[in-house]
């Protein structure tokens, strides 16, 4: 049949099995947005092309299926940067359509025209500029493969405002070949048995595991593994909640905010396995001295990842969770060293329960409320059951301390890239695709105001997240930083004004609670997650607390500052 | 180390910059780069000449193999290879030195393309040493400009570099 562009577009959404997209429209899209009037795909109309993507970022965290966005072209466009590069840095499955001025006036310096293509290059894992719309079925289809194979990332497509209009025979392809692209999810049997072979002749074996857990879904295969071979866990932080967090033998994250056992045990260990992750100057702190007595096995689907940032004795390119398996079938072939080895590594499991013990991840109570017992509190009330947001700074590093991550697709947080704003509108994709859980996202009183337009589109479209503010009156990690490295020199750090936000929820017709006190804080927290709407609290907290335990930048793990 | 790297690559608009925007972005260095069609009008190979030690070269190798519009990429470190590349010299030509350039070149098997009362321009083409040779002893005659094209490489005998559909590309441990 034909249509046009801005049809094509709607049905190979369709295709694609897109039930939601998140949009921003302009002159450049006109054509898109009229072919999706009345189209069986819902719309979320943002209030920033940014919480666009962050929102498509957080339905595609806590979904696993691709997100997808729509703006215009130019400022619409360049509004979207900072949501990809977000996504890209932590594996993010988007399609992020953007309108372009038409085909005759590109390098024109049209009105609203921006090389969005050239900008996004280095920060998508591809991307498209349709010329001709015959190309697009094929363009979308291969967005989409790519964007979720592999290792996932987003995907720009850029399309001028002639080709969206242009008409062309539809017919959606049914495969993709793209020679240039074929994801290795197989490992190596050789090497699976190396390494296998050099865990059960560990004495201080351990697991370290990233994002690449809950990409590959590998949680199950993760837990059955280090189950089967007694291995203690540190997860990354984008790691959380691909195992259990209150399980025995987890450690914690492990890295700059990391817990004394975790980063005591990388930095002492004889063997390393690191499953999906991607060996981040945050996790490994100074290098030359990250697990330097350990002969290190390293799964990872991106062979980029691998010797990139630490030298690797075993490389293991595949998918987490096959390569996982086939390590498991392994390790039963081997049921008589198997015996010998849980014995080898007795003491070392003893030590690290000791470090547990004695170093556990605490905070003292004082006058003022501390922001870690509201994050207790969620978890006591929530346990580990909701979608958890973040933004970034403190709030992230405490949420990723004291909440216990049970599930994989429970955490939103931007790791990689970091990125302030991040959590309410990736809150909201979270509760547009999941309308019956429970999203909170735990802020900052500084991070919030970089996405807060978006408690308009929270509103509109009865999205129910919590935004749990944890108001310090500054940006607090910086704050922080300036206190232990900067002699107290407090510059552009305070928030020496900041709205009530109880008042201005309610001026966007979402609902405002405060917190002052320790008291107050099960009750309210109670009424607001049953209250079934959007809604804000501004929780006031000691302005003065600080994260830790705290390993210097470029420092080695085990040189953290504790308290 | 010098590295000569051969990549194939979709012959699409934009791949260029893909190629070169992953060197700058990440602080690899480019020695030079040539790029045109081959024989197959949808693949173009672009030959890289780069420094690095050995864990550099090998994440260029795993960057390139990563871009979607790589579709094979060569170090021909690892293979018996022929490289050449060619220069231009604009040399001061005198009275006195208009022998010795004509002897240099001859030697060096170029041609004089070019004569203008003050000037002779030559072509060498060569590999990278040949031609460093070459300039180094035409220095002290006085160059006053030169343009090089940069490395060209072919793998020796009858193997070729080719688009092969099977095997998935940097699919190799490590
Ligand atoms: C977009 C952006 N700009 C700047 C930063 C640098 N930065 C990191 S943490 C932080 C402070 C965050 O303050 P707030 O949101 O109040 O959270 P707190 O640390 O107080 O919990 C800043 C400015 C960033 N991460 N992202």
């Amino acid at each position: 049949m034909r249509k046009n562009g801005a049809q094509i577009f709607v049905e190979a959404l369709k295709m694609e099995g897109v039930d939601t997209i998140f949009c921003y429209p302009g002159g450049a899209v006109l054509y898109i947005t009229d072919a999706l009037y009345g189209a069986d795909v819902r719309q979320i109309l943002v209030r920033h092309e940014q919480g666009a993507v962050h929102a498509a970022d957080g339905y595609a965290r806590a979904s696993g299926r691709v997100g997808v966005a729509l703006v215009t072209s130019g400022p619409g466009a360049t509004n979207t940067v900072t949501g990809i590069a977000s996504a890209y840095m932590d594996s993010v499955p988007l399609v992020v359509f953007s309108g372009q001025v038409g085909t005759m006036l590109i390098g024109n310096d049209a009105f609203q025209e921006a090389d969005i293509v050239g900008i996004t290059r280095p920060c998508t894992k591809h991307n498209y500029l349709v010329k001709d719309v015959r190309d697009l079925p094929r363009i979308i289809k291969e967005a989409f493969y790519i964007a979720r194979s592999g290792r996932p990332g987003p995907v720009l497509i850029d399309i001028p405002k002639d080709v969206s209009a242009a008409m062309a025979e539809f017919k959606y392809p049914e495969k993709v070949h793209i020679r240039g692209y074929q994801p290795t999810y197989a490992g190596h049997p050789g090497q699976i048995k190396r390494a296998v072979k050099l865990i059960l002749a560990a004495k201080k074996p351990v697991l370290y595991a990233g994002g690449g857990i809950i990409t590959s879904e590998a949680a199950d295969e993760l837990l059955a593994f280090a189950e089967a071979l007694s291995l203690p866990v540190a997860n990354t932080l984008m790691g959380l909640g691909g195992f259990p967090g209150i399980h025995p033998q987890f450690l914690g994250m492990l890295g700059m905010h990391g817990t004394y056992a975790a980063n005591m045990a990388v930095t002492q260990c004889d063997v390393l396995i690191a499953i999906g992750a991607r060996f981040d100057d945050r996790a490994t702190g100074r290098t030359d001295s990250f697990a330097s007595h350990a002969k290190i096995i390293h799964v990872d689907i991106d062979p980029t990842s691998i010797s990139k940032n630490i030298r690797v004795d075993v490389p293991i390119v595949g998918d987490a969770k096959n390569v996982m398996k086939k390590m498991l079938e392994a390790v039963e072939e081997e049921k008589a060293t198997l015996r010998e080895y849980k014995q080898g590594i007795a003491e070392w499991l003893s030590l690290l329960a000791d470090w547990k013990k004695k170093y556990p991840l605490g905070y003292t109570k004082g006058k003022l409320l501390k922001p870690q017992y509201v994050i207790e509190r969620i978890y006591e009330l929530t346990k580990g059951k909701a979608i958890i947001a973040t933004e970034v700074g403190q709030n992230q590093m405490w949420t990723a301390q004291f909440y216990k991550f049970m599930k994989p697709r429970t955490i939103l947080t931007s790791g990689g890239l970091g990125t302030m704003g991040y959590g309410f509108p990736a809150a909201l994709g979270a509760q547009a695709a999941h309308p019956d859980m429970l999203v909170v996202d735990i802020a900052g009183d500084g991070s919030i105001q970089m996405n807060i337009q978006e408690l308009a589109t929270a509103v509109q479209y009865c999205l129910p997240v919590k935004v749990v503010i944890l108001n310090n009156g500054c940006l607090g990690m910086v704050r922080q930083w300036q206190q232990f490295f900067y002699e107290k020199r407090y510059s552009c750090s305070l928030l020496q004004c900041t709205p009530d936000f109880v008042k201005l929820a309610e001026a966007y017709g979402a609902v405002g609670y405060a917190i002052e006190d320790e008291k107050e804080v099960d009750k309210v927290l109670k009424k607001a997650f049953s209250n079934g709407r959007p809604t804000f609290i501004d929780v006031h907290v000691d302005p003065e607390e600080c994260v830790y335990p705290m390993v210097p930048a470029g420092a080695p793990l085990d040189q953290m500052v504790l308290v | 180390m010098r590295h000569i790297i051969s990549v194939l690559v979709e012959n699409e608009f934009g791949v260029l910059a893909r190629v070169a925007g992953l060197f700058s972005g990440r602080g690899f260095n480019i020695e030079s780069l040539c790029v045109a069609e081959t024989l197959d009008p949808t693949v173009s190979a672009m030959t890289i000449a780069t420094r690095g030690s050995e864990a550099i070269l090998e994440q260029i190798l795993k960057q390139l193999n990563k871009l979607i519009n790589v579709i094979k990429v060569v170090d021909f470190r690892d293979l018996e290879h022929v490289s050449r590349e060619m220069v231009l010299v604009k040399i001061n030509a005198t009275e006195r030195n208009r022998e010795e350039i004509l002897r240099m070149t001859e030697i060096f098997r170029g041609r004089v393309i070019d004569v203008s009362a003050k000037t002779y321009t030559v072509e060498i083409t060569g590999t990278e040493d040949k031609i460093k040779a070459f300039l180094t002893l035409v220095k002290p005659l006085g160059v006053k400009e030169l343009v090089r094209t940069g490395s060209i490489a072919m793998i020796r005998g009858e193997k070729m570099i080719q688009v092969s559909e099977k095997e998935p590309k940097g699919g190799t441990d490590g």
